[in-house]
């Protein structure tokens, strides 16, 4: 497993975005990493284009990810898949959550959403994990699990047991929908081991 | 939200401020929210011991803090980099008066404009006030500053102010708990008018105290554990501060660092013993070449914008490939795609407003909160936006400047929050130096932008007690305002009427546009009940397409695809209510003529 990594997680305002960077951020903090992660917060939350970036390592300096150094892109949109190809490199990897949202010039037809989109990352040897997070939240029984199960995902990838995962939805998820969120961890790990 | 790891707590640089203030024992805060410094002031509001609030302004939040100062207890003012601006008149002042209880202004600065007009450096604001300024590098510092800050500030009589970044306010980190410390000041009634009554005379007696105290700082400043040499390589060496230091420790980590935690004063033996140390010597800053111009007049060479950009944020690679150029991996290029920016929410009442002034001919003096983003296609409706509460201003200054032409062509738009902050000055000037532009108001009863905080209208406290709730109306009639309007922007028909009635007067008007913000929490728990298109009505004219809502998109027809499903052959699509996003405002429903759209049972 890898002793330091970068992580972007990128989506549309709205899908959660922050909170699982916050269990991602958890999960490694707990297994002994030292972590900074970066948010933009005020316009960039209006429906918007919204990354947040997480660093870990023995010890990390910049909470900022150099262009062409991510290792693992959490893309929660297929088009926002796409927009930080620059940060990305050969051989990483792009966790996507295979939904369309359409901007407003496509949805006030003035633009077109790019077919194939992802062909872009395939073409340039970036591993891509496509995850369809809705259909497997719904089958674990609350669409608003989507987030958690693209953290499982993420998790397949990460020097962090996945117990110790468990144990911060355990802690963290209001019981009622504690047992929904854990399925959709796994749920999520599945489709990338 | 905040996670234990081992004794530490994760924590944004905002958390930590919050919770430093706390160990330091502050007893009140005032600020106005602003983008990145807005979480400072929500998380203390939740501590025990202290008593915060949102003021209607920056000026006036540091002035309730220097009053508290004032009667010797520890007191807060944040503010984003450009509400300094607002509170200079006052900050400029407290530096002559000094302090009675530890007195600490957070300057929260925003490079590169991620939500902001403008990325003034407020390091110059220390220089021109003579203050002195701490400037942290990540959370964990950030705490243990704003602690430090309020000690200097009682040790060395003076307001102390502490400048962060957004990358400081919204990185995460790992942040220690500490030991509360103790004001040295007694809470009571001080009445020392050579030191607080600000007339020339005293001013003079004062102005000599600054000098001294400023000398003082800069002593400490020498010796000091926040102005550190770490040893390393000196065939390069670097001088920093905040942010740019991590990303100097990242790019070059063997190089000799000298790191500034005091921008200002700045420690003139300390820099010059580094400068001998190295062979050359490069300042790393962020925005303008604050350090470099001080350490230059100090007659010592060195390296800065002239390879360091002096706009926007840094980071490892910038600082890396400023220094080594073609150091840094190849990278691939950048697709093309279309844009995603930020857009109103569906059911954001503004977009009623907005929609109906692009359909005007007018020009729209627009202001600073969520409303900005009706300059945004397909809207297109705003032609100036300068500062928190200049729409007014701004538009009367164009009415007197057109005359004639400018009749029934000239308004401006601002929200509540921005209205109270500072547009009811412009509002008075306007109706005594009458000019017949008209304002609209809009009234979403919550200052949205930063994420929903109450104010002096929205009837509660920071804390979410029942509070005054300021009478617009009222006080726009109490300013001499004898045409005021109120409307549901929701119904986009009415609302042009009143429009065009307003704009038809040749006197000072308001329209008040009322509507809750849908992100309010009572907006949020209610169960909205979402509209659908009847597409079998629906003839493609797009009126609910130009609204811009994200509920509503459009499907165009492929070719012959019109006759074969039984519409005219001259259409070209159809548009459709995304029912899980529509948040029930029925704007589209009020301008659709052919019965397209119809409010349903509810959601699931």
């Amino acid at each position: 497993m890898n002793e330091k990594g970068n992580i972007l997680f990128s989506g549309v305002g709205g899908q959660g975005i922050l909170l699982a960077s916050e269990i991602t951020a958890y999960g490694l903090l707990s297994a002994g990493y030292d972590a900074k992660k970066s948010e933009v917060h005020g316009m960039a939350q209006r429906g918007g284009s919204v990354t947040a970036q997480l660093r870990y390592g023995k010890k990390v300096y910049s909470p900022l990810i150099e262009p062409g150094c991510v290792d693992i892109q959490m893309a929660f949109e297929m088009m926002e898949a796409v927009r930080y190809l620059p940060y990305l490199h050969k051989g990483s990897k792009v966790i996507v959550n295979t939904q369309r949202i359409l901007p407003p010039s496509v949805a006030t037809g003035k633009a077109v959403y790019p077919e194939n989109v992802l062909d872009h990352l395939l073409a340039r040897d970036i591993v891509v994990v496509p995850v369809d997070a809705f259909l497997l939240a719904r089958e674990v029984g609350e669409v608003k699990t989507a987030n958690v199960v693209m953290v499982g995902a993420l998790s397949a990838f990460l020097p962090v047991d996945p117990a110790v995962f468990e144990g911060i939805i355990r802690t963290r998820v209001p019981e009622r929908f504690r047992e929904v969120n854990i399925q959709a961890f796994l749920a999520g790990r599945k489709v990338s081991q | 939200m905040t996670h234990k790891k081992e004794n530490g707590l994760w924590m944004s640089g905002n958390e930590a401020i919050a919770l430093g203030a706390c160990e330091a024992g502050v007893k009140i805060a005032s600020g106005y929210p602003g983008t990145p410094s807005t979480e400072i002031m929500e998380n203390l509001s939740g501590y025990q011991g202290v008593y915060t609030e949102w003021a209607p302004n920056e000026k006036v939040g540091l002035e309730v803090a220097i009053g508290a100062s004032f009667a010797g207890v520890r007191a807060l003012a944040t503010m984003k980099h450009v509400g300094v601006n607002v509170a200079a008149d006052p900050l400029f002042t407290a530096s002559y008066t000094g302090v009675c209880g530890g007195l600490v202004i957070v300057s929260a600065d925003d490079p590169e404009m991620h939500s902001s007009q403008n990325e003034q450096d407020n390091r110059n604001y220390a220089f021109a006030a003579k203050l002195p300024m701490l400037e942290p590098s990540d959370p964990s510092e950030a705490k243990d500053m704003v602690k430090l800050a309020f000690e200097l500030s009682e040790d060395l009589d003076t307001p102390v102010m502490l400048r962060i970044t957004t990358r400081v306010s919204h990185v995460k980190g790992v942040v220690t708990e500490g030991e509360k410390t103790i004001s040295k000041a007694v809470c009571g009634i001080n009445k020392i008018p050579g030191k607080l009554v600000m007339l020339p005379a005293m001013a003079r007696q004062r102005r000599i105290v600054v000098e001294e105290r400023m000398q003082k700082c800069r002593e400490l400043a020498e010796t000091a554990a926040f102005n550190r040499i770490e040893k390393g390589d000196t065939k390069r060496g670097f001088i920093t501060s905040g942010v740019s230091y991590l990303y100097v420790k990242e790019a070059f980590p063997e190089a000799a660092v000298l790191k500034l935690g005091m921008c200002w004063p700045l420690p003139e033996k300390k820099i010059r013993e580094f400068a001998a140390m190295v062979e050359e010597l490069i300042i790393v800053e962020e925005l303008d070449p604050f350090l470099e111009t001080h350490i230059k007049a100090m007659g010592i060479l060195c390296h800065g914008k002239d390879c360091i950009p002096n706009q926007g944020e840094l980071n490892t690679a910038i600082v890396r490939l400023a220094i080594e150029p073609g150091s840094g991996p190849e990278l691939f290029p950048a697709v093309e795609l279309p844009n995603r920016p930020p857009n109103m929410c569906a059911g954001c009442p503004h977009r009623g407003i907005f929609y109906n002034l692009s359909r005007m001919k007018v020009f729209v003096s627009g202001d600073i909160g969520c409303y900005t983003l009706g300059f945004l296609p397909p809207l297109s409706a705003m032609d100036s936006c300068v500062c928190m509460g200049a729409s007014v201003s701004i538009a009367h200054g164009m009415a007197k400047a057109l005359g004639e032409d400018g009749y029934n062509k000239v308004v401006s738009v601002i929200g509540d929050s921005t209205f109270i902050h500072s547009g009811i000055t412009g509002l008075i000037n306007t109706v005594y130096n009458n000019s017949a532009s008209t304002l609209i108001i809009l009234d979403n009863r919550i200052t949205a932008m930063t994420g929903q905080q109450h104010n002096p209208a929205s009837g509660y406290s920071i804390k979410g007690e029942a509070a005054s709730s300021l009478d617009l109306e009222a006080l726009c009639r109490a300013v001499g305002v004898k045409h005021v309007y109120t409307v549901n922007p929701h119904d986009v028909v009415e609302t042009r009427k009143v429009l065009k009635e307003a704009l038809e007067l040749r006197e000072p008007s308001v329209v008040l546009s009322q509507a809750p913000c849908v992100l309010l929490p009572e907006m949020k728990a209610r169960k909205p009940v979402s509209y659908f298109t009847n597409q079998e009505n629906c003839v493609g004219c797009m009126s609910c397409i130009r609204l811009g809502c994200p509920a509503l998109s459009w499907t165009a027809f492929a070719e012959g695809e019109a006759v074969s499903r039984g519409y005219r052959n001259t259409q070209k699509g159809l548009s459709k209510i995304d029912e899980i996003l529509c948040n029930d405002c029925g704007q589209c429903a009020s301008l659709c003529k052919f019965n397209a759209i119809t409010r349903g049972e509810g959601k699931k």
